[in-house]
């Protein structure tokens, strides 16, 4: 277990090491519903839930059974947590679909097709792996979960806002959409360094 | 029907997977800090899209189509494990310096995306020249990427430095921002190649 407060744990999963500016995780659901604010939200929310579910359920996978010598002296399952994180987040994200489309059918419309896609969201299985490679703790795990997908909501609900806005400018023609996008993005990113060292 | 070369020429420009269609997009901005890098992913990436084409091709008569997708998961997470293991034996650094992002190749959405809309529908030859042609698009815009950001951030190309080039070296590129950006005017090149061609038309 590393040697790391909780406060900077979650400093650092928000601010320094944001998910999309600082990891390029999650980067096609973050431009593909970050044209309005309220489908941001909910994507974001999304995230949110299965982020730490896929931490609460792929921790003790790893460490009860894929870890080496986790069965026995000579088992060594770790090649195979790859299959198996993506097997448990992708069935998580269809619990998460049928509760949405009886709960909420209205966002589950507004996703679309970006809900079933959660599963080819590299920031959960991301997030997943990193928990586990960082050597955190069950707790810190699940809040290192939260903490980044918290980043996620923050760079996806800033960036929606900006274009939001961007769509009421005059584009030059050529630059309009996705282009713009991208160094909107950039922009951001940039601001975001400035987080660089801190809590560090 | 499409012919064979046509397939395999859309990947390149028509329908590149990064540019055109914007998928699997967090390794093109996160491993292009060096062209090394860059080609290391595409190879990697076409490597387990061929394969997983291939498969996804070969059992197309036998999987059940409400339980399609998990299937697809599944081979597809068995080549990246294959990938992985073999960077690990063989290419050490370059695992080290693509370190998350080769288990990372299972959820690129451009993979699952050929197996569900092209080889899940065509034959093996046609899924293999597929997958080729959508391997080497997405492996040439990531070089070029890399490069772009290694001469301008590092003054560099390949680890090699560039004799001659006294502009100064703007870290940013190397740097997350500089991905961010540096696609956005790929982005907008195209668009501009794209209006100056339909203009001629």
């Amino acid at each position: 277990m590393p040697d790391v407060t909780i406060p900077g744990l979650v400093l650092a999963a928000i601010l320094v090491n944001n998910v999309v500016f600082a990891q390029f995780l999650g980067i096609c659901p973050y431009l593909g519903v970050s044209k309005r604010l309220d489908t941001a939200l909910g994507m974001g929310m999304a995230v949110v839930f299965v982020m730490v579910m896929a931490v609460a359920i792929t921790w003790p996978i790893q460490h009860y059974l894929l870890a080496p010598g986790a069965l026995g002296e000579e088992i060594d399952l770790s090649y195979l947590s790859t299959i198996a994180f993506i097997l448990v987040i992708a069935s998580l994200v269809q619990l998460v679909e049928i509760v949405l489309k009886k709960v909420l059918p209205a966002l589950y419309q507004a996703l679309g097709i970006y809900l079933p896609l959660i599963t080819t969201n590299c920031a959960i299985l991301g997030v997943a792996i990193l928990a586990h490679r960082q050597q955190l703790s069950f707790l810190q795990g699940l809040i290192f979960a939260a903490a980044s997908a918290v980043g996620f909501i923050l760079a996806i609900m800033l960036f929606a806002g900006l274009r939001e806005s961007l769509e009421q400018r005059d584009v030059p023609e050529s630059l309009a959409g996705a282009p713009i996008a991208f160094i909107t993005a950039g922009i951001l990113a940039m601001a975001f360094m400035g987080f660089a060292g801190l809590g560090g | 029907m499409k012919s064979v070369g046509e397939i395999f020429t859309r990947g390149l420009w028509r329908e590149n997977p990064v540019l055109r269609l914007l998928l699997g997009l967090c390794p093109v901005l996160a491993v292009t800090t060096s062209a090394e890098n860059a080609l290391g992913m595409g190879i990697a990436t076409t490597f387990v899209l061929i394969s997983s084409n291939l498969v996804v091709s070969a059992i197309k008569g036998v999987v059940p189509s409400q339980m399609r997708i998990p299937i697809y998961i599944v081979i597809i997470a068995t080549f990246v494990t294959v990938v992985d293991l073999v960077l690990k034996g063989y290419f050490f650094e370059l695992s080290k310096s693509l370190g998350l992002f080769i288990p990372l190749i299972v959820v690129n959405c451009m993979i699952l995306g050929r197996s569900e809309s092209f080889a899940s529908k065509n034959g093996l030859f046609k899924s293999l020249v597929d997958g080729l042609g959508m391997g080497v698009g997405f492996t040439l815009t990531l070089l070029a990427l890399g490069s772009i950001r290694e001469i301008l951030g590092a003054g560099a190309l390949f680890g090699v430095a560039l004799v001659g080039l006294d502009t100064p070296r703007v870290l940013l590129f190397v740097l997350p921002p500089g991905a961010f950006v540096t696609l956005g005017f790929l982005l907008w090149m195209m668009n501009l190649l794209d209006r100056g061609r339909t203009r001629n038309a």
